[in-house]
């Protein structure tokens, strides 16, 4: 198999698809946030913390949909934990969210250990199956790649869809550019600052958590410790290079997973000569590289990180 | 600039009432802020709101926005058929469903979204899935055509000029249906001649039945522009007087207490060349940033005043003198010597002083102490530190000693900056440039915000200095200051730098507008 | 209306008194998770105060605990002074480990007296070279350094694991992928017989000393702390801010390093990938926990120190997961943070206005 054959084979473009869903979930819920001036690098966190809570759901018996409504509420419930401490009381989103992750983070695992003591192998449940869509599989490629898919990434295209709707088509969207770029615009027309960016917050962060029940509930089938891996620096640095737009989100994620995908089958290939981590580094390697590139020409939503407090100018 | 009045006082006295604020006052720790103000406003009238920085202006409107809640008194507002109703003290939202539209000094749009979605903002129910932009664009465009504003409607606010946006701030209350418009100092960013074309706009406005509360401390478009004046001073409504009736002299009289004493300046012939700029290049990413062709020198003993609207050039001449940018092409000399580095250190060690425009983000390090402050700018001479340890004790007693020579005023030297008032702020400043006896001084906006007490103490160490030698490069939006303090003058406008060939106000207001002086 | 406004001055008593009450409370909150797990609550705790002064050698494993921390710490106290965002140190540490590894483990023969500080410098080197990067992509490209200093953590975890399975694998290791043992002559001395604490920990009070030194009576330390609180100022005033920023990353960075080399030299003797149980991210808490002064590490780290020890102690006396300790631990960060917001602002029903 040479390098245009992976290309070319639906199967590829099936795991790109596969690999790009949770960031999906991530880059769309850190734009979100960050749209509205907050950086949320709670992110690695609630991605554990969606990925822990809605398998632990599902496995008590909450049903897969169950399971995705308890991940989000997590994820919304450790967002607003931030946003309390970030919004209203204006503190270093830096360190914030930094906490948030060890917050979360130490909460799944705790959570996991104290509920499902001596386990030696991890227990599985009923994942996710690929979405049998009559009409659209008939299409020659694209069906072969959409059919493939859960309902989770049919749910991840839609959101893409949905927020790009939300911030660009309707008031509430435009208040929430409103307040990422200038609070003072928004508070001089008696809308609250801390109401749109709280809500922003806690939104994006129930999407994170989605991203990592992804993981647990789709692209696997049991929960471990360091699942996550990185996936929400990851998803942070893309929305960077998506320019907070959810259709660059979108590429981004995609492209991302195709690069993985890629580097996984070329594995194969050459993997006798050269050592695996060569590949296992690519992507946090080209995370950095993208970020370099957009760098200079990104355009942060004005009021990122800046903390703004009633009543002064 | 048209002088007259337009509007006689006539009708003032037959209109209702729309507005009346009822025995308002306001106390800060220690200072009344606003004593029992009563004040009403009638229907299309155009009511000017005058006084000094610190009279109280600001405090009475952010009471009327729900900004503040007032210590005591009221507020009432007419409805549509014209009956008064309290209005709820201290809720913003309570003040804009009255139908009070403000515009402030400091605008209140997002940059980076267009003017439509500025004007939108907030007007719409949050969760309607989706805007009636079809409908507020019409609702727009018949406000434009019955007031005469207009502005681009489908740019970004970041691509507009300060005019532009200021009218998508007018156009913004006018939407949300304001019957009552306050302008807070709407004519400090303009330049003449946009602040005739916001006047005609405003008269439209009023013939709508549009009330306005003016706020400004320029005498003559007072005079020109409203109907009735009404003076504060320290807190206290000391004159109300219909404008028909008033003349500059009698109203800078009611707004100070008495005639405002002339800065004492002695005539002094310049001395040798201090900073000589030729043919100095700076393209900026846009005009504001950017000067063209400057050529300009400044003399020992010599004050030169460079006036003009904020952001025509101003920046990138105070930047480059300060170090922070390296010009297109030109030269900068000092002293005779032609400059070959473009760097803070560099601009220090010829002899630059710096006063910086914004002090607060140019000038100190708030979290850092008032002693740390003053050495800021000389951390390698030997007076401060040996092999890169800091000598403390001479840092506290130098900061002690200029303190005192300066009379900064704060919680003491080892406090952090930020904790002084403004004027200390700026007096610190001074006393870190004037310490090293600066053969240049970059004063850019030395006075904005400063009462009138701190601004008096700068006009006067500005002219010690001058006595003393040094060539001072006076950056000022106001032209009154301009006018007192500068030997010669030069006019700023889309980074063209021209010659004031006398200190006649009207010629220079239309330099300032970019017309050729005769 | 509520407005939260600076207070004028915050007393010696706030800036004390916070890191001390949230270290308090966030141990008081284990008590919630302590009780889900369906523990005995005072046991617990019980449990975790004989974890740490129960005898010699706990509180010895304590202190060796801390060692690192301190490190750590120190790096994330430097860097953060200069609003130079290093979450990295974890990937600086196990730098620093590499470098340790590379030169002592028979390159170089030499006595103790040389070999030792020849490692220190390597692992410090490393270590340096690893902040110095990110600080490089910020000045030059603009590129975040959160981002890039989390994302170098999984490179340089991935490389470790690389270079363990090749050029640095133990042929002897019985096909483990760890290092060959640093030579005898490379060993941190142990500071007790037959206690794990090791000169590191001097090496770490010395460091905290020299850091404290350096921030708050030298020139560099002043022009560090100007670029951190405001850069546009620094730069106007006519300081270096590029220079300065790279320059805390170097320091920042080599002190990780640091934290990497005497878990090598003075714990393990070998290097592994779990060398560090997440001590460059604990390291956050920890400097934050001291208001990012450098004395104040010492006494964060001693104190996150006894949080592992103690809880890891009493997890293995009650079968409650050890995780606790982590949770400890981000629990007292988030405190810490809240109260230091109660430290420097009050909360008022009206402001100060134009006056």
């Amino acid at each position: 198999m040479d390098i245009l054959n992976i290309l070319i084979s639906d199967s590829f473009w099936a795991a790109s698809l596969r690999i790009a869903t949770p960031l999906i979930f991530g880059v769309l819920g850190a734009l979100i946030c960050e749209r509205s001036g907050v950086l949320n690098l709670g992110i690695e966190g609630i991605f554990v913390a969606g990925a822990m809570a809605g398998w632990m759901a599902v496995w008590f018996g909450a049903g897969l949909w169950g399971g995705l409504l308890v991940a989000a509420s997590v994820g919304a419930l450790f967002g607003l934990l931030h946003a309390v401490l970030t919004v209203p009381l204006g503190l270093s989103q830096h360190v914030s969210g930094l906490g948030i992750t060890m917050l979360a983070t130490s909460v799944s695992y705790f959570a996991y250990r104290t509920a499902l003591p001596n386990l030696s192998s991890p227990p599985r449940i009923e994942p996710f199956q690929p979405l049998d869509i009559p009409i659209i599989s008939d299409i020659p490629f694209i069906g072969a790649v959409l059919s493939q898919q859960t309902a989770m990434t049919w749910l991840a295209l839609f959101l893409v869809l949905l927020v790009w709707w939300v911030l660009e088509r309707t008031p509430l969207g435009l208040a929430i550019r409103a307040v990422g770029d200038n609070p003072d615009a928004v508070d001089a027309q008696g809308l609250s600052v801390y109401a749109l960016r709280i809500g922003a917050v806690m939104a994006g962060s129930a999407l994170m958590a989605l991203g990592g029940a992804f993981l647990t509930m789709s692209a696997f089938d049991s929960f471990f410790f360091g699942m996550v891996n990185g996936r929400g620096w990851i998803a942070i640095a893309l929305v960077i290079f998506a320019s907070w737009r959810p259709g660059k989100a979108l590429l981004g994620a995609l492209l991302f997973g195709a690069f993985d995908a890629f580097q996984v089958r070329l594995q194969t290939e050459v993997g006798a000569f050269v050592p695996s981590q060569i590949f296992l580094m690519a992507p946090y390697v080209l995370s950095i590289i993208a970020l370099v590139i957009v760098a200079r020409r990104a355009e942060y939503p004005r009021a990122l990180l800046k903390p703004w407090f009633k009543g002064q100018r | 600039m048209v002088q007259g009045r337009i509007y006689p006082a006539l009708f003032t006295m037959e209109k209702t009432s729309v507005l009346s604020l009822n025995n308002l006052s306001k106390r800060f720790g220690s200072v009344l802020a606003n004593d029992a103000i009563n004040l009403t406003l009638k229907q299309g009238e155009v009511l000017a709101l005058l006084g000094e920085n610190g009279a109280g202006k600001t405090t009475l409107m952010n009471m009327l926005f729900g900004h503040y809640v007032p210590d005591s008194g009221s507020i009432d507002v007419a409805d549509e058929t014209g009956k008064m109703h309290p209005l709820t003290l201290g809720h913003p939202q309570a003040a804009l469903d009255a139908g009070i539209g403000m515009v402030h000094q400091h605008f209140t749009l997002a940059e980076n979204l267009s003017s439509l979605d500025n004007i939108l903002l907030g007007s719409e129910s949050l969760f309607s899935w989706r805007h009636k932009r079809k409908k507020a664009r019409k609702k727009i465009t018949a406000i434009m055509q019955r007031t005469g504003l207009s502005a681009p409607l489908d740019e970004k606010i970041g691509q507009l000029s300060v005019g532009e946006r200021q009218r998508v701030e007018i156009l913004k209350a006018l939407y949300h249906d304001a019957k009552i418009l306050v302008l807070d100092e709407p004519t400090a960013v303009l330049t003449p001649n946009e602040a005739d074309t916001l006047f005609e706009n405003i008269a439209a406005m009023t013939r709508e039945g549009l009330s306005v509360i003016f706020i400004s401390h320029k005498l003559h478009e007072v005079l020109a522009f409203s109907q009735r004046i009404v003076v504060l001073r320290h807190g206290k409504l000391v004159g109300e007087i219909i404008t028909a009736d008033a003349n500059e002299r009698k109203i800078a009289q009611m707004m100070v207490g008495a005639d405002t004493p002339a800065t004492p300046r002695q005539a002094m012939p310049p001395g040798a060349p201090v900073l000589d700029l030729k043919s100095l290049t700076i393209k900026g990413e846009n005009t504001r940033n950017s000067l063209y062709d400057a050529d300009l020198c400044i003399h020992s003993h010599e004050i030169v005043g460079i006036a003009g609207v904020s952001g025509n050039g101003q920046s990138a001449l105070a930047r480059v003198i300060s170090g922070l940018i390296t010009p297109n092409s030109g030269s900068i000399s000092m002293n005779g010597e032609k400059l070959t580095r473009f760097t803070p250190p560099a601009m220090l060690k010829a002899g630059v002083g710096r006063i910086p425009e914004d002090r607060h983000h140019d000038g100190i390090i708030g979290a850092m102490s008032v002693s740390e402050n003053l050495i800021i700018e000389r951390l390698s001479d030997s007076d401060v530190q040996t092999y890169g340890f800091l000598k403390q004790h001479n840092i506290a007693t130098h900061a002690k000693e200029l303190c005192a020579a300066y009379d900064v005023r704060g919680p003491g030297i080892e406090s952090a900056v930020r904790l002084l008032s403004g004027g200390n702020i700026q007096k610190l400043i001074l006393a870190r440039v004037f310490e090293s006896s600066p053969h240049l001084i970059l004063a850019n906006q030395p006075t904005r915000g400063l009462d009138l007490g701190a601004a008096g103490e700068v006009a006067r160490r500005l002219l010690e200095a001058r006595r003393d030698g040094a060539g001072i490069l006076l950056i000022s939006e106001d032209l009154d200051e301009v006018l007192a303090l500068a030997d010669r003058v030069f006019v700023i406008h889309n980074g063209h730098l021209t010659i004031a060939h006398n200190k006649d106000r009207t010629t220079i207001g239309l330099m300032m507008a970019g017309e050729k002086a005769c | 209306m509520l407005r939260i406004e600076p207070r004028e001055s915050p007393s010696r008593w706030w800036t004390l008194g916070v890191p001390i009450a949230s270290a308090l409370l966030a141990l008081l909150l284990a008590a919630i998770p302590l009780a889900f797990a369906g523990a005995n609550i005072f046991e617990g705790y019980r449990q975790m105060a004989k974890g740490i002064f129960g005898s010699t050698f706990a509180f010895t494993e304590m202190l060796t605990r801390a060692t690192p921390l301190i490190f750590t710490g120190l790096a994330v106290t430097l860097a953060f002074r200069a609003k130079l965002w290093n979450i990295g140190a974890e990937g600086q540490l196990y730098l620093g480990a590499m470098a340790a590894v590379i030169v002592g483990t028979g390159m170089i023969d030499a006595p103790p007296f040389i070999l030792i500080p020849i490692i220190l410098l390597a692992g410090a080197s490393a270590g340096a070279v690893g902040m110095a990067g990110p600080a490089y992509l910020k000045t030059r490209f603009g590129a975040d350094e959160v981002v890039t200093t989390l994302l170098l953590n999984f490179i340089i975890l991935i490389f470790l694991q690389m270079m363990l399975e090749g050029p640095l694998k133990d042929p002897m290791g019985m096909g483990w992928p760890q290092s060959k043992p640093i030579v005898d002559d490379g060993i941190l001395p142990q500071l007790l017989p037959r206690m794990r604490v090791h000169a590191g920990l001097i090496i770490a009070l010395l460091a905290a000393v020299i850091a404290h030194i350096m921030l708050s009576k030298t020139v560099w330390g002043l022009k560090l702390r100007a670029v951190g609180e405001n850069a546009a100022a620094a730069l106007h005033a006519g300081i270096k801010v590029k220079r300065t920023i790279i320059g805390a990353a170097i320091v920042s960075g080599a002190l990780a390093g640091l934290a990497g080399v005497g878990e090598v030299t003075g714990l393990r003797g070998y290097l592994t990938t779990d060398l560090s149980p997440g001590y460059g991210y604990t390291g956050i808490v920890v400097a934050m926990l001291a208001g990012l002064s450098p004395i104040g590490v010492v006494i964060s780290a001693l104190f996150i120190a006894s949080i592992f020890v103690g809880a890891d102690s009493m997890s293995r006396a009650m079968g409650v997961s050890s995780y606790l300790a982590d949770l400890v631990v981000a629990m007292s960060l988030i405190c810490v943070l809240v109260g230091g917001f109660v430290a420097r602002y009050r909360i008022t029903r009206t402001g100060k206005g134009d006056v």
